[in-house]
């Protein structure tokens, strides 16, 4: 294949892999079909289709590839929960539904190489014996949904969709479903709610594993736009070596999403922990704005624990204990665990000296709080009361007793919740506190408010004490 | 409430997108639904009800839950500003200021149930939107369909001479 010209301006950075992203900003390129057949497209379908269908998940489970959604789940092992004597028809959905704070590189994919991701879904529901598909688009990608829908008449009318795929017994339909700015609809049993037509109020698990009892409570795989399209090239590499990409347990390429305080923000396609955060800041992005200095970075979408920049980890390497900064931490997921946070999402959020911790966590207590679904009392009351006070802490009306109120607040929804979002609407809290602890007790001096008082029940206890 | 014999075509075909459940289709009913009239009203639940044999509360419900299905009228040009901490660090709320002041939009009165405010002349109407998923360009702003990156306060006036 002829490597790929760029358009001027946007051309990828020497130290990026692009694989999933090979054909963004590319010159001369569309979303249509022809182009896409032009560049040797649908061929991995054709050959996968030839293959056995558990020989394309022993592919995927070779390949070492991980969900590229957030939770980092090994994708071939998550197909393999299809219980093995099941009889019902099996689902896959596409969750395009993006919505953590921090990451924006599904836009991309759906804009601009459409039918890499609906390869990449013909060989996934070919090997998981699914022949109904749903893209579940977040609402606010309406342009999205057009090309995607538009790409997918394209694949029908070419044999790739429909009866007899490719001249094979193989049928699949696939369809977008539009979602409506829910982010918990980012969550896969909420999503499937949703798509049943539902609120999407999360479900519980056990018994509800999606792959078991998923859309219509039968076997559905859910799998992020990204996982998707790095299927298509697993096939093309073969499991093995696409394992090579990469680190050991942590392989393929994965696109970072750089936003915040950074002179080059913007999308990145790496091997996964082939650069660290401080190439990630100094080369990809050209280094912090003038003047300032690192503070903090969200590593894997606002849900993931907050890192101080002058913060030492001790990880493992080989059988050595070594200890790093936060700029040598690689960008994969296991190293991140190991500091203490989350590969997530991709989505880095870099933040310089000029930034307030209690303005910073305020907002994203505030979209927590307008995001939780309200199934679970901790998150629903929680959220809210966290948001209420950090908005008082930046206000300047905070209480002594606010940061103990607040660590306990959050302390009560991690782990007491139905869904994961409990775990991410207090980890921002219990971080940015554990970290910046001192700002946010400086914060509650900020005013000269005092505490609430109650007359009437002054009054009432002065009236009591009389008689 | 007339529904246009195309725009009922148009919810049919979109009804087959979903063999299993016709409950499947009530995200994309009121989402053509809304397009064309603007907003949902009581007659529209109430229609998309009796379309897909649900009871109106199981489509109220959806409803009052997603922040994409509003039960007021916007303005002609309806605009999202995102609010999200990259958005923010970038500069969203100024944006959010300075498109009121242009365009003469009272937000004072705006709140969680009521998240949508209209400009005087009713041409425009605002909301702050939660992460509209493109942290690198912030602010970003939608009006209506269209996706507008690096709206600075001074990239606002522009914005809006777009739409007239």
């Amino acid at each position: 294949m002829a490597k790929p010209k760029y358009i001027e301006g946007k051309e990828p950075h020497p130290r990026e892999h692009r694989m999933i992203f090979r054909n963004v900003d590319r010159k001369g390129w569309s979303a249509d079909i022809k182009c896409y057949l032009k560049d040797g497209g649908y061929e991995m379908a054709k050959k996968a289709l030839a293959m056995e269908p558990a020989e394309i998940t022993n592919e995927v489970k070779a390949s070492g590839l991980r969900g590229r959604g957030g939770a980092g789940f090994p994708t071939g092992v998550k197909w393999g929960f299809i219980p093995p004597n099941n009889t019902k028809p099996v689902y896959l959905i596409c969750n395009a539904d993006e919505s953590e704070p921090g990451t924006f590189k599904d836009r991309y994919i759906l804009h601009q190489d459409p039918h890499q991701l609906i390869e990449g879904m013909i060989i996934s529901c070919y090997a998981v014996g699914a022949k109904l598909a749903y893209i579940y688009i977040r609402e606010e990608f309406p342009e999205a949904a057009k090309i995607v829908e538009e790409a997918i008449r394209e694949a029908h009318e070419n044999k790739f969709l429909g009866k007899n795929v490719l001249g094979t017994d193989f049928e699949l339909e696939i369809y977008v479903h539009r979602g409506a700015g829910a982010y918990i609809c980012g969550e896969e049993t909420g999503l499937i709610e949703s798509l049943e037509g539902k609120r999407p109020y999360p479900r519980i698990k056990p018994p509800y594993f999606p792959a078991a009892l998923g859309l219509y409570m039968c076997p559905t795989i859910v799998n992020n736009v990204e996982s998707l399209c790095h299927v298509k090239h697993v096939i093309e590499m073969g499991g093995e070596a696409y394992g090579k990409l990469g680190t050991p347990r942590n392989t393929g390429t994965r696109i970072l999403c750089v936003s915040g305080d950074v002179n080059r923000p913007g999308y990145y396609e790496v091997q996964v922990g082939k650069v660290t955060m401080g190439e990630v800041i100094d080369e990809l992005c050209g280094g912090l704005k003038k003047g300032r200095k690192l503070k903090a970075v969200i590593p894997g979408g606002s849900s993931s624990k907050v890192l101080r920049a002058d913060e030492k980890f001790t990880i493992k390497q080989g059988d050595e204990e070594k200890e790093i900064g936060l700029l040598d931490i690689p960008m994969d997921f296991d190293t991140m665990a190991a500091c203490g946070s989350m590969a997530g999402s991709g989505g880095v959020i870099i933040m310089d000296d000029s930034r307030d911790m209690t303005w910073v966590l305020n907002n994203l207590n505030e979209f927590y709080a307008h995001e939780s679904c309200g199934q679970c009392t901790p998150c629903r009351e929680g959220s809210l009361w966290m948001k209420k006070i950090t908005a008082r802490l930046v206000r300047g009306g905070g209480l002594p007793e606010d940061v103990k109120t607040l660590q306990s607040v959050a302390d009560n929804i991690e782990g007491k919740t139905i869904c994961a979002f409990g775990e991410a609407c207090s980890w921002p809290t219990q971080s940015f506190l554990n970290k910046f602890g001192d700002e946010f007790k400086k914060a509650t001096k900020r005013s000269n408010v005092k505490k609430p008082t109650n007359p009437e029940a002054e009054i009432a206890a002065k009236g009591l004490v009389q008689k | 409430m007339e529904i246009p014999a195309q725009l009922e075509e148009e919810i049919d075909q979109r009804i087959t997108h979903y063999p299993v459940s016709k409950r499947s289709a009530v995200l994309p009913v009121l989402h053509l639904l809304q397009h064309h009239f603007r907003y949902l009203d009581q007659e529209a639940i109430d229609w998309t009800a009796a379309k897909l044999e649900l009871e109106p509360i199981n489509v109220l419900e959806v409803v009052t839950f997603y922040p994409g299905f509003r039960q007021t009228a916007p303005g002609k040009y309806h605009i999202r500003v995102c609010r999200t901490l990259s958005c923010a660090m970038a500069g969203a709320y100024e944006t959010m200021e300075k498109i009121c002041e242009l365009a003469e939009i009272d937000r004072s009165a705006v709140s969680h149930h009521n998240p949508i405010a209209v400009s005087k002349d009713g041409k425009f109407s605002i909301e702050f939107a939660e992460c509209l998923a493109s942290c690198g360009s912030g602010p970003v702003v939608m009006v209506e369909d269209d996706f507008h990156e690096n709206i600075d306060t001074g990239a606002a006036r522009d914005l809006l001479s777009k739409y007239d």
